[in-house]
């Protein structure tokens, strides 16, 4: 039988079964801790270090850390808020994101982010890298200037045959995601649609589609990411860092 | 007391956020209660007259002369406020920033596919009224000091009303979760 622990997330008592991810029983408990690199279902990475609680007084990333028995967590915090801001705004000033053009728009996750911890613009200066788009893909048009590197695509996508489609290229700060030419060539539909879901930002979109809901009408317009979770603890309104 | 003094203006910008700016709608008659304008487009004032309290700027720096009238303005205005995404980062203008100059101007004038007709002797534009195009497009407070930035493209016309509300009665900003867009 699944072992149940307990614990909790800033004084606030939770439970969970022994093995999940601190991030996954947040999720159960009604607690959204930010993340940007996890996604449901996905094997975790760790990569963005947005999702990072602070375990036992430790640092620690939310999506690849398991809950043990008694372990106090502090997630909701000024020092914890503030770091998550700085990394959303590395993400920004690091690629190209024409949020008024891009369209991902009012779906993106980064942005959702920054529209919640109230971001009015990044404090550091731009980059404006050179990158490049890539077109050649029948279904697919990879926007490496939106890219985030967050390997979710690498990570979640697969053909019928278990063989990834995506994966990284290139070294250091010109690494890029690239789509295998031939698995890319025979991508379904529904594969092609899933990469779009499954990319937080606006660097993998489907050929011909975009814009297609109004604006005020889509995901993030109206309720704040996270907000799905919440609803059955504290309205985003109620909470500190809206005070 | 004398009422503040309100000036705006649009550097490399598309005049979005000033038409942002009049969404406030009928409330625009309340502001005129609260504030005088002073160089804007909304009342065609060209140039700064007199020492403003708030200055609102919408759009990047692309030449020479949007330094200028920024830097005009930061020597002007008590509080400056970048308006919308290419005041805050260039916006669209900065795309460009990416590519060099010279293949801009060489794209736009020389080997673009519509230049044989508009521009049959392929000279770059050298007219010495022009202001000169800066090597790429900066956001406003990479050049002055901007006091508050509001985002958006355009920023909603209630964080503008908001914000400009704030500055005049000296309370906090009120800023629902609908009003802060990027886009």
């Amino acid at each position: 039988m699944n072992q149940i622990i307990k614990f909790t997330i800033d004084d606030v008592e939770c439970v969970a079964t022994k093995g999940q991810y601190i991030i996954d029983a947040a999720r159960e408990n009604g607690i959204f801790i930010a993340s940007l690199c996890n996604y449901p279902g996905v094997k975790p990475k760790g990569s963005c270090r947005v999702c990072s609680v602070k375990v036992n007084g430790r640092l620690m990333t939310a999506c690849t850390t398991p809950v043990s028995q008694g372990m106090a967590i502090e997630n909701h915090t000024d020092e914890l808020n503030e770091l998550r801001k700085k990394i959303i705004e590395l993400f920004f000033v690091e690629g190209n994101h024409f949020c008024p053009s891009c369209e991902k728009g009012g779906t993106c996750e980064l942005q959702a982010l920054a529209y919640r911890f109230k971001i009015m613009s990044p404090r550091y200066p731009y980059f404006f890298p050179q990158r490049e788009v890539d077109a050649t893909n029948p279904k697919l048009i990879k926007d490496q200037n939106r890219c985030i590197l967050c390997k979710r695509c690498i990570r979640a996508i697969h053909d019928e045959k278990g063989r990834t489609i995506f994966a990284y290229k290139r070294r250091s700060n010109r690494v890029e995601i690239s789509i295998d030419p031939k698995l890319g060539r025979e991508l379904t539909d529904e594969v092609a649609l899933k990469a779009m879901d499954v990319c937080p930002v606006g660097a993998l979109l489907i050929r011909e589609k975009g814009f297609d809901t109004p604006i005020g009408e889509r995901k993030y317009d109206k309720n704040p990411i996270g907000s799905d979770i919440e609803h059955l603890q504290i309205p985003y309104s109620k909470t500190k860092s809206n005070e | 007391m004398s009422k503040p003094i309100v000036a705006t203006t649009s550097l490399a910008g598309c005049f979005g956020c000033h038409m942002s700016f009049l969404d406030i709608d009928e409330r625009i008659l309340e502001l005129m209660q609260l504030v005088e304008f002073d160089k804007s487009p909304i009342n065609d004032i060209k140039k700064i007259s007199r020492k403003c309290d708030i200055g609102l700027i919408e759009g990047g720096c692309c030449n020479s002369e949007n330094v200028h009238v920024l830097k005009e303005f930061r020597e002007n205005c008590k509080i400056l406020i970048s308006v919308g995404e290419c005041a805050i980062m260039g916006g669209l203008p900065a795309m460009r920033n990416g590519i060099p100059l010279s293949e801009c101007l060489e794209e736009a004038y020389q080997n673009g596919l519509t230049v044989k007709e508009s521009n049959d002797a392929r000279i770059f534009p050298n007219d010495p009224e022009l202001p000169i195009i800066l090597d790429k497009v900066y956001p406003c407070h990479e050049i002055v000091k901007i006091d508050y930035l509001l985002p958006g493209c355009p920023p909603r016309a209630d964080l503008i009303w908001e914000a400009l509300i704030a500055i005049i009665t000296g309370n906090q900003i009120k800023m629902p979760y609908e009003v802060l867009k990027y886009d």
